[in-house]
């Protein structure tokens, strides 16, 4: 059920982003989706994709600090109030967003959102009671 | 300019060093016997006191160092009984440890005697108003300052450091006309100063002693230009007794007069140890020998300058010390506080959350000394959490604060991004110009 999401620290330097997509785009790594969070010093860049071990491999080979967190990456659907419909009742029993972003399923209209929550094993049984739909890592990768 | 004590500022050398071999002589004595330190190692080195029958014996006495100090942490190079201690001082060390020194009565009363010759030499007199902007604390320089003005007679605003805009206030209410403080918070004041409008040359200052960190020529031009006022240098270490070592004299504003009848100064070649002639630069050595409770014999400084003997127009014989020019060891000095790189490890060790690879980075932005700490990123520190990454750097900072009294900016880098030379970590970069 759960996605492995892969974290990498980057100083806040020209072209540092640029020097990990090429990593990435040496080793043959698809991005699925990213998000870069900052602060004046440094970021995280957040990398979902298509082969974690290969990417990671890469890029610790080239000195990165490299991270790996268990994510939900949640199906949204492409309708007014699609998010609310997952939000409202993880909302409800106290369970925290600590970030999310968003990718378009390219298999249909819908949304994927990446969720990271602070109690991810309570959000996964409030999804499956809602039945909404959460996409495991292996069809994620394979996308 | 007066002269505080003209009997013994202006003593011919010949008397001088009589009265130097003979109070070196009798401070010798004394901490052979009550400092087994001092008993241990010159027996190991085949000397006693009364082999000492000439200043130039001197060179035959191994020296002392701020290891040596560490060693016997914290009391154990007292040369008196706990009773006899009225005050007890500290500076940093290279380990958490700071090193510990004790005044006996009189050594309090030596030190402002010093003191108050200090200010005299930069013109101050009973009749002045001082400004004591140095810190008030285990660190020398606030009470240090405060007891020489007291001696001398003048009034002293302890004011201390810090609260800049309350310290305009006051120079503008109290008419202070003696400045004291580190250079560069003294011209961080200044730019505070031109902020509120205020301007120096509506202020009452005649001369500044400042010190406690080095500072060049050309900050003493800004500092007299900005401040309207003239400048002088002080030097002092509170190993040797705190500020008032030795002072520029107002008149030449060139080179510091070491107060000799009370310390026996010499420079040596940092690599060979041996004395070397007056002109030539080398490490600052410095024998204290009126001091009861802390006396010290040979210390190493790690100071780098030169000594010029050529007499001086202000009428004091003693020799005067060039500015020092550099350390021969790693220790940087941020708005007067010590700070050797060691400690910033140490604290970083304590919190086992990161990497031991650091770097230091000494900026000197609008006059104020910053200090930046870089911590390599690994592994097991990092996350992806941003708050809780924030949270980190938040934490060294604060502890950097704690353990060494000094504000830094942590920052996280990334891995191997640490320059390192020879496969050994660079710890240091100093980007002020000094």
């Amino acid at each position: 059920m759960m996605a492995e999401q892969i974290s990498i620290f980057i100083e806040n330097k020209e072209g540092r982003l640029a020097e990990v997509t090429a990593i990435l785009r040496d080793a043959q790594v698809n991005i699925r989706a990213l998000s870069l969070a900052d602060t004046t010093d440094f970021g995280v860049l957040r990398l979902i994709v298509n082969d974690n071990d290969k990417a990671t491999a890469a890029l610790k080979k080239e000195g990165f600090t490299v991270g790996k967190t268990q994510v939900l990456a949640v199906e949204v659907t492409d309708e007014p109030g699609g998010l609310n419909k997952v939000l409202d009742p993880l909302c409800e029993q106290d369970v925290n967003v600590e970030y999310m972003y968003a990718f378009a399923n390219p298999q249909c209209k819908n949304a994927i959102m990446i969720f990271r929550f602070d109690d991810i094993d309570k959000a996964k049984e409030i999804l499956a009671q809602k039945d909404i739909k959460v996409i495991d890592g292996k069809e994620l990768s394979g996308l | 300019m007066p002269i505080f004590d003209i009997d013994f500022e202006t003593m011919p050398r010949e008397g001088l060093e009589a009265i130097q071999l003979r109070r070196l002589q009798t401070t010798l004595e004394r901490i052979y016997a009550t400092v087994p330190f001092y008993k241990e190692t010159y027996d190991k080195a085949g000397i006693k006191p009364t082999d000492i029958k000439s200043l130039d014996d001197l060179r035959r006495l191994p020296f002392t160092t701020k290891q040596d100090l560490r060693d016997n942490y914290p009391y154990a190079m007292f040369a008196v009984p706990m009773e006899q201690i009225v005050r007890i001082h500290a500076s940093s060390g290279t380990t958490g440890k700071p090193t510990v020194v004790g005044y006996t009565k009189r050594d309090i009363a030596t030190w402002a005697e010093l003191m108050a010759r200090s200010m005299s030499a930069a013109g101050a007199t009973n009749g002045d108003i001082i400004h004591n902007a140095w810190g008030y604390g285990l660190f020398t320089g606030g009470l240090g300052a405060h007891y020489g003005a007291e001696r001398l007679g003048a009034s002293v605003i302890p004011v201390s450091g810090g609260n800049t805009k309350r310290q305009i206030t006051i120079m503008q209410d109290f008419k202070p006309t003696i400045l004291c403080g580190t250079p560069s918070y003294i011209l961080h004041l200044a730019e505070v100063a031109d902020e509120m409008g205020v301007d120096f040359k509506d202020l009452y200052f005649k001369s500044g002693i400042f010190g406690a960190e080095p500072w060049t020529e050309e900050m003493r031009q800004e500092l007299e230009a900005k401040c309207n006022l003239k400048a002088v240098d002080i030097y002092g270490l509170s190993e040797v007794i705190g500020p008032g070592v030795s002072i520029e004299c107002v008149e030449e504003q060139k080179g510091l007069h070491v107060f000799e009848d009370h310390f026996i100064v010499e420079v040596v070649d940092p690599d060979t140890l041996e004395p070397l002639p007056y002109g030539e630069p080398g490490e600052l050595v410095f024998t204290s020998i009126t001091k009861e409770a802390f006396p010290v014999i040979r210390y190493r400084t790690k100071d780098i300058t030169s000594l010029n003997p050529t007499p001086c127009t202000c009428g004091r014989t003693h020799v005067r010390m060039n500015k020092p020019t550099g350390r021969t060891d790693d220790m940087l000095i941020i708005r007067g506080v010590n700070v050797f790189p060691s400690q910033i490890e140490s604290v970083l060790m304590e919190t086992r959350e990161v990497a031991p690879h650091y770097q230091l980075e000494v900026d000197r932005i609008d006059n104020l000394d910053t200090l930046t700490v870089k911590v390599e990123i690994d592994e097991t520190s990092f996350s992806d959490d941003i708050k809780g990454l924030q949270a980190m750097e938040a934490k060294l900072s604060h502890d950097i604060k704690e353990h060494l009294g000094v504000s830094a900016r942590v920052a996280l880098v990334e891995p191997k991004t640490i320059e390192r030379s020879q496969g050994k970590a660079v710890r240091v970069i100093d980007n002020r110009k000094l």
